[in-house]
């Protein structure tokens, strides 16, 4: 018998396509319940929104000040309290929402967290990549205790729209701390698909050698309807902004199709693809380690085979 | 001065690529290179940096593990720590424990500031300094790109998956260090030198009562599924037909 809780991730107003996957990784452990916890500001959006994830039991409402931002501190005590009546598991979304605040509930709870779930092998068995992907670990969780663990969302398939479950306020008497503050949060405004839902992407490497040169992945991306990522060397370099990185320390992600594009394929960047349908690798150097894994491979130079794609897809 | 705690921990060097043991007992790693976890060096190039502003003063570096750890910490005494702590314990520790052990050592140490790596590339867990941060009832700031100390107060900004967030935390606190922080300084041969005469103190961690085995118990390790190695395609046109078979690109 287990009793699943989620905790949601969400902006305020729409919740994060992560919480559906990390519901389909609750439901393989035969959850008979499965409640999701939402912590916010005036989040009744969000709430509604959870509520309509198939699977999903109850959502529970901690709608109060302190929430109004997402700050590990004091969202941890609220959840480990949360936790307490009754869960048996509970479960948040391997995004840096998720590895901020999980290990925090779990240090609070006094047990170990289970890291980047990939598969449920029992209640309390689960597999997880360890060594950038290198090797796949199976560990159980001790009996009698809670599992805290992250779910490495693009392991996941999103649970399926549909469900009806109730909407709750609820309490929690957790002491709140106040050593943290919010100040901002920096976006880059982007009207492309979300990197981590996108079905296409279309990312570059340090071979772009300029921010200006990235143009042309987003002019191709535009036409296919992608999101844009990139390898850390590119983000290092400056071209593009960190939140566009794949890989074992920026996004692992999941899309039908991949373009990986003058990107040499270091074992850190194909951790974060490997999961990929498609992977299409263009490089000039066909010794490059991308093409050991790419579905399709074409060997040559990116500024000439880019625009050639593009025309082609715009010939179609 | 504030004082600094920086934390290392012994990894297979990141260059390396490992493999899994036949029998599934483990990933093998005897005679692999070993080097200094790559964000425990950020996290102590950034504490040598707040020494050089004149925004701290005493940095240690600290390391869970064996004697063999010595070696990682000799390595931090030459980047520019001042003394170095190795809190002895054999086999596994996982980041629960880890956390354990070096809240003991904050409360011998009483840092104003712990920095350390946002995730050990051999477990991948990403969790030690959160836990760390919890037991001592103190804020964290993780995946930090960017740290301005102010008084009692730092001013993190953190790599999140949204963009870059801004927060303040009072000190004593707990940092955690994404990539782009800094990048760390190369060892000249008179720093080894100089690191030799350097104190590096140990610690048995079974005398501090913090020794327990691992609470999650590892199973089975398995190789990654592996990818198929696909075709090279001659020209684009081939690239788009492909592509097209496959339900792409209508
Ligand atoms: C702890 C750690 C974590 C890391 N995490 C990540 C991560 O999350 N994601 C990540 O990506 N990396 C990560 N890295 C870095 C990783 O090791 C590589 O350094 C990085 O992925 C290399 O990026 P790249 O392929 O763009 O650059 P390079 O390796 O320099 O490759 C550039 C490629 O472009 C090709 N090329 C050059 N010119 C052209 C042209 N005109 N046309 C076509 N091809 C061309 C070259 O043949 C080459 O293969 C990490 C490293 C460490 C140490
Ligand atoms: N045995 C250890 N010795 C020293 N530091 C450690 C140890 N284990 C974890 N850490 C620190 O905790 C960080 C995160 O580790 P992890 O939670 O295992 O990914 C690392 O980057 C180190 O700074």
């Amino acid at each position: 018998m287990s009793a699943v809780l989620i905790v949601a991730e969400h902006d305020g107003q729409t919740l994060h396509t992560g919480v559906a996957r990390v519901a389909s990784c609750g439901l393989a452990i035969g959850a008979d319940r499965l409640d999701v916890a939402v912590l916010g500001r005036d989040c009744g959006d969000v709430a509604q929104q959870a509520a309509q994830i198939e699977g999903v039991s109850r959502v529970l409402c901690l709608d109060r000040g302190e929430n109004a931002n997402p700050l590990a501190a004091v969202q941890a005590p609220q959840i480990a309290a949360l936790a307490g009546i009754g869960y048996s598991h509970v479960l948040g979304p391997s995004t840096t929402f998720g590895k901020d605040l999980m290990p925090r509930v779990a240090a609070l709870l006094g047990v170990p967290q289970v890291s980047d779930i990939m598969s449920v092998e029992g209640e309390r068995r689960f597999k997880r990549p360890i060594y950038a992907g290198n090797a796949v670990l199976t560990v159980e969780a001790p009996a009698e205790h809670i599992v805290v663990g992250t779910a490495r969302l693009a392991s996941w398939p999103a649970a399926a729209e549909g469900g009806e479950a109730a909407i709750e306020e609820a309490q929690t008497d957790a002491e709140l701390p106040d050593h943290t503050s919010w100040l901002e949060l920096k976006s880059a405004e982007s009207e492309r698909p979300d990197l981590q839902s996108a079905s296409v992407v279309v990312s570059g490497g340090r071979a772009l050698g300029s921010s200006e040169n990235f143009s042309l992945l987003y002019d191709l991306a535009d036409r296919l309807g992608a999101a844009v990522g990139a390898s850390r060397a590119a983000v290092d370099a400056g071209y593009v902004s960190n939140d566009m990185q794949v890989g074992q320390t920026g996004k692992i992600i999941a899309p039908d199709l991949y373009f990986a594009i003058g990107i040499s394929g270091a074992i850190q960047h194909l951790t974060g693809i490997k999961d990929a349908g498609v992977i299409v690798a263009i490089n000039k150097d066909p010794e490059a380690p991308i093409f050991e894994i790419a579905d399709i491979g074409l060997v040559g130079d990116l500024f000439a085979i880019v625009p050639e794609i593009q025309a082609a897809v715009e010939g179609s | 001065m504030r004082k600094i705690l920086v934390t290392l921990k012994r990894v297979v060097d990141y260059n390396v690529r490992v493999r899994v043991k036949p029998d599934g007992s483990g990933v093998a790693v005897e005679g692999l290179k070993m080097s200094v976890n790559p964000f425990d060096e950020i996290a102590l190039e950034e504490a040598l940096r707040m020494r050089e502003r004149g925004e701290a003063g005493e940095i240690l570096a600290v390391t869970i593990g064996g004697d063999e750890c010595q070696q990682q910490l000799r390595t931090g005494l030459a980047m520019g720590a001042d003394r170095a702590l190795l809190v002895k314990c054999e086999g596994e520790v996982e980041p629960l424990a880890a956390a354990g052990i070096l809240l003991e050592v904050i409360r011998r140490e009483e840092p104003d500031i712990v920095i350390m790596g946002k995730q050990a590339i051999d477990d991948d867990c990403n969790q030690t300094g959160q836990m760390l941060a919890t037991l001592w009832g103190r804020p964290q700031a993780t995946f930090a790109s960017e740290v301005k100390l102010n008084g009692d107060t730092a001013r993190v900004t953190r790599e999140v998956d949204a963009g870059l967030e801004t927060l303040e935390v009072r000190l004593p606190a707990v940092i955690t260090t994404d990539l782009r922080l800094n990048e760390p300084r190369y060892i000249k041969l008179p720093d080894i030198m100089k690191a030799r005469r350097k104190p590096l103190e140990t610690l048995e961690a079974d005398d501090m009562g913090l020794t327990a085995p691992p609470a999650l118990k590892a199973l089975a390790y398995e190789p990654p599924e592996q990818r198929q190695k696909g075709v090279v395609v001659e020209d684009v046109p081939a690239l788009m037909g492909m592509l097209r078979e496959r339900g792409f690109l209508n």
